[in-house]
């Protein structure tokens, strides 16, 4: 229970290597082993998705997934969603100015991306359903919702 | 004398803009405080412009060549780049890119090749004059406590480069004009670019003064126009940097088990079940609790949930409960015999009182509110091992403030001190505070560990340790003519102190007048001649903070909602009953025109099936506001609903107007919050709540469909990162009480507080 294990996952494509106590939430393994810093810490008991990647194609909080069930895994947080802010959600962020503080977006961009993936033509209603797992404190709900109904739609 | 554009020299970005003549004529009042002369190119130096615009990261943000520091804001290259500093702190409001605009737009740069770099802490020369000269990002106060002098930075930039581009030429400086990044003579068809006259610019020992064109007429080219903010395009990839993301080599963990209270130090520490934890490095008593050191976040986390403490009996708060806090705050409000601080006096509002032909009362309470920023507290600090200097990595509102609690703590002079500001994830008031506790802990946890600490606040720790928009009990009494017209007013405010606790230092200069407990009891647009407001703020113990929209939020909300209940009992149209209460100022023609503007925009007087409409209006430091919600409640629950919301604000000049609108909408969901859900309870003097689960900021599904109107004016440009929060529970109220006839006079509007409003307003209707 205290002794660290190792545990091979694959992030963002590439396969690493993480020694750390076996109950460690993949959250703090990402942003201070691997220095992946966009997945962002906001309330440690999957409340609020700050914390939000995605596990083999799932979108997941960082947070609740001890790295000791991840063996073998495949990751994806916010820096490899696209090399260069590409993806059609991160090209309608910044064409509807979206963040504030900016602090919950990445988890925002994520859990956006896997509902697309499931929806490509989500409904307002689909999208607020879906995207109520989310809090963000600057309350940008409403242009994140535009947001999504635009990457939907320009692709 | 002016010279007129040629076809074709206009700019894209400055369309319809003509290129400004070089007619602003120095005026003989230097402003030495801005510009003291040190002849020649390094110009400001004399004042302490520091390194970094003379070599450091402003020279490295140009491509090649040289630069020269005209003033400390502006650095120009020799390759055109402008390096403009920014001096407030960017917490999402956008301010990070809204103050370089206004100093771009009266120098006339070329905005695509301006670089905006975060000012360093230097009260003198990036304070804002809004607060004595502090770097001090609050109050919605950034743009309009700033724009006079940025104003006046980019004007002395732009005669300064007109100026050596007529010696250069020969001719004198009124046949000169400016386009976008260019010098031009007309006459001659010659021009120079700000980059070529920055290569042989002389600068002058004395700064020049000028006479910039009032608001109300001036030509602006980028103020008013919407342009994308420098700091979004790091948020959408996960490059932004915030003080949590900061690693520097040899850093460990640290995590703070902090007092349930302020003043109940450790009495007692059993820490051997936290030792006991793989990876803890070392355990640290502090005054204010017990700190734990660690490799790993995840390890300083468990080791602090093992310890067991006791705390020690002396605090204030041992005691206190929500509850008490009611029945103290109430009865001080309620006697008369009991005299507050006067914050507002106009006229004898006791006499009118008297006067009246009838008098109305009102009672009106708010429970404790949390800020909620969703990035929990946490700085990074690394002393250095004689323990003489550090370094900071820090999210907060106040650099000022933040360089000397760090000095303090360490004892060692500010200038030992070297600071790192980093974006802020949300603030909202929780991080200006005079202590800065939350960086002083980094401070002391590396000071024990000889190296660097990242010291992060758990979201329980940022709760429980939460610095809270106070408890409130107001009262209101007002005098009516025989014509139902308002003419004394009466508003008394019980709540905790704010300012004696978050800002010992402000607080000794106001003799007591608590500001941020106090602000928004004012209605400087009612014409109602004779009023006094006073504050009966109560020492007990608790943790306190401005916190989004400070008093006003709740200050407003019984201005409002009072407001309102006069108008009814006169069965009186609440949108006509303002508008007739409203005094003839132009500050009340303006307020006039945001009611009348939301009223047709929510098509006020149409009746909806089971939905109510309730407006709100306010005037918060000069902003204008009105606001209108539509709300449906479900009788067995006590729910409310919120369908729509429409309001309408005037900022006057809009410095970037789609950005007012964004701040808008999350002042807004902010309101909505605060309005419905949001509590922090207290039971013997500590937090009840612990995280989301337990206290419920809004989500996606909760927001209204909301819709703004800009209204633009030719005004100073006021604030606008909270304005719109105190309209929403007014308005809510006001809407709950047209829809069923019950009255809500307290925030959060709770489903149960609903469902007894309802029964009571059932009761006096049978």
């Amino acid at each position: 229970m205290s002794e660290k294990i190792t545990t091979t996952l694959t992030v963002n494509g590439r396969r690493h290597s993480v020694t750390a106590l076996p109950d460690t939430p993949l959250l703090w393994v990402l942003r201070e082993d691997l220095k992946l810093t966009g997945t962002k810490y906001g309330c440690g008991v999957g409340q609020c998705g700050a914390c939000t990647v995605h596990i083999d194609g799932k979108p997941n909080y960082a947070c609740l997934n001890a790295i000791k069930d991840l063996e073998g895994r495949s990751i994806t947080t916010i820096e490899g969603l696209s090399r260069d802010s590409s993806h059609p959600l991160q090209k309608a962020w910044i064409a509807e100015q979206v963040p504030q503080c900016g602090y919950c977006q990445s988890g925002q961009i994520m859990r956006a991306a896997a509902l697309l993936k499931e929806n490509s033509r989500p409904t307002r209603q689909e999208i607020v359903d879906y995207m109520s797992s989310n809090i963000c404190r600057c309350g940008t709900y409403v242009r994140i919702a535009r947001a999504i109904e635009r990457a939907a739609k320009e692709g | 004398m002016e010279t007129k554009a040629k076809g074709g020299s206009r700019k894209a970005e400055g369309s319809g803009h003509d290129p400004r003549v070089a007619s602003h004529a120095p005026m003989n009042h230097g402003r030495r405080q801005f510009m003291v002369g040190a002849a020649g190119l390094t110009f400001g130096v004399a004042l302490g412009v520091p390194d970094v615009l003379k070599t450091g990261d402003g020279a490295a943000l140009a491509q090649t060549g040289k630069s020269v520091v005209i003033n400390p804001y502006v650095t120009l290259h020799t390759d055109g780049t402008v390096i403009i500093m920014s001096p407030a702190a960017e917490m999402g409001q956008g301010s990070l890119t809204s103050l370089p605009r206004i100093v771009a737009d009266e120098m006339d740069a070329d905005w695509a090749k301006v670089k905006i770099v975060p000012a360093y802490p230097a009260g003198k020369l990036y304070g804002n004059p809004l607060f004595g000269g502090e770097q001090y990002t609050a109050g919605s106060a950034t743009v309009t406590g700033y724009f006079n002098s940025l104003r006046q930075f980019g004007a002395q930039v732009r005669y300064v480069l007109v100026e050596n581009a007529a010696r250069h030429w020969g001719v004198p400086v009124a046949e000169l004009s400016t386009q976008p990044g260019v010098v031009l003579h007309q006459k001659t068809g010659r021009r120079l670019t700000y980059g070529e006259i920055a290569a042989f610019a002389t600068i002058p020992a004395e700064a020049p003064q000028i006479a910039v064109e009032p608001v109300s007429t001036a030509q602006f080219r980028l103020i008013g126009k919407d342009i994308g903010r420098i700091d979004v395009p790091g948020k959408v990839n996960g490059t932004a940097q915030y003080s949590i993301d900061v690693q520097v080599p040899g850093m460990i963990y640290g995590a703070i088990l902090r007092e349930p209270m302020e003043g109940a130090a450790p009495e007692h520490i059993e820490d051997s079940a936290a030792r006991a934890f793989e990876g803890v490095i070392g355990i640290v008593p502090l005054k204010y609790g017990v700190g734990v050191l660690a490799e790993t976040p995840w390890a300083a986390f468990k080791a602090k949930n093992a310890l067991k403490v006791t705390w020690s009996r002396k605090a204030k708060g041992w005691g206190f409960s929500t509850g008490k806090g009611y029945e103290q705050f109430a009865a001080a409000a309620k006697d008369l015999a009991l005299k507050g601080i006067a914050w507002e006096i106009k006229g004898d509002a006791a006499a009118a009182m008297g006067r009246a032909a009838t008098v109305v009362e009102g009672e009106y309470r708010a429970d404790y509110a949390y800020h909620a920023q969703m990035e929990p507290l946490n700085a990074v600090a690394a002393v250095s091992p004689a323990g003489d200097a550090v370094e900071v990595w820090v999210g907060t509102q106040s650099q000022t403030i933040t360089v000397v609690a760090v000095a303090g703590a360490l004892g060692i002079p500010e200038s030992r001190v070297k600071f790192n500001g980093m974006l802020l994830g949300g603030g909202f008031g929780r991080r200006g505070n005079r202590d800065v506790e939350f960086i002083v802990d980094a401070v002391l946890m590396s000071k024990s560990a000889g190296r660097p600490v990242k010291v992060l606040w758990t979201r329980e720790d940022d709760v429980h340790n939460g610095r809270f928009r106070p408890l409130y009990v107001n009262r209101i009494r007002a005098g009516l003519d025989a014509s139902g017209r308002v003419i004394a007013w009466h508003h008394r405010v019980a709540c905790d102190e704010v300012l004696a606790f978050m800002d010992p230092v402000r607080y000794k200069m106001t003799k007591g007048r608590d500001n941020i407990a106090m602000r928004g009891t004012e209605l400087p647009t009612y014409a109602i001649p004779e009023r006094l407001t006073e504050g009966l703020q109560q020492a007990t113990g608790m943790r306190t903070n401005p916190l989004r929209a400070i008093g006003v939020g709740q200050n407003s909300f019984a201005n409002e909602v009072f407001i309102d209940e006069l108008a009814a009992k006169q069965g009186v149209d609440p949108v006509a009953f303002r508008l007739r209460q409203l005094d003839t100022t132009p500050l009340a023609q303006r307020a006039r025109h945001v009611i009348e503007e939301v009223a047709k925009m929510a098509d006020w007087t149409r009746r909806r099936e089971g939905r109510g409409l309730g407006i709100a209006y306010l005037d918060y430091s000069g902003t204008q506001l009105a606001g209108v919600a539509e709300v449906s409640v479900d009788r067995q629950s006590g729910a409310i609903k919120v369908h729509n919301f429409w309001c309408t604000i005037d900022v006057g000049v809009p410095v970037h107007p789609d950005n007012v609108v964004a701040q808008t909408e999350s002042s807004i969901v902010y309101g909505l919050g605060l309005a419905l859900t949001e509590r922090i309870t207290i039971a013997d003097g500590a937090v009840q709540q612990s995280n989301f689960y337990n206290y419920q900021v809004p989500r996606m599904r909760d927001v209204p469909e909301i819709h703004i109107k800009l209204i633009p004016t030719r005004n100073h440009p006021t604030g606008a990162g909270q304005m719109a929060t105190p309209l929403v529970a007014s308005a809510i109220s006001n809407a709950v009480f047209q829809l069923t006839g019950a009255r809500l006079r307290q925030q959060p509007m709770l489903p149960e507080r609903v469902k007894l409003a309802l029964a009571d307003a059932q009761t006096r209707v049978t």
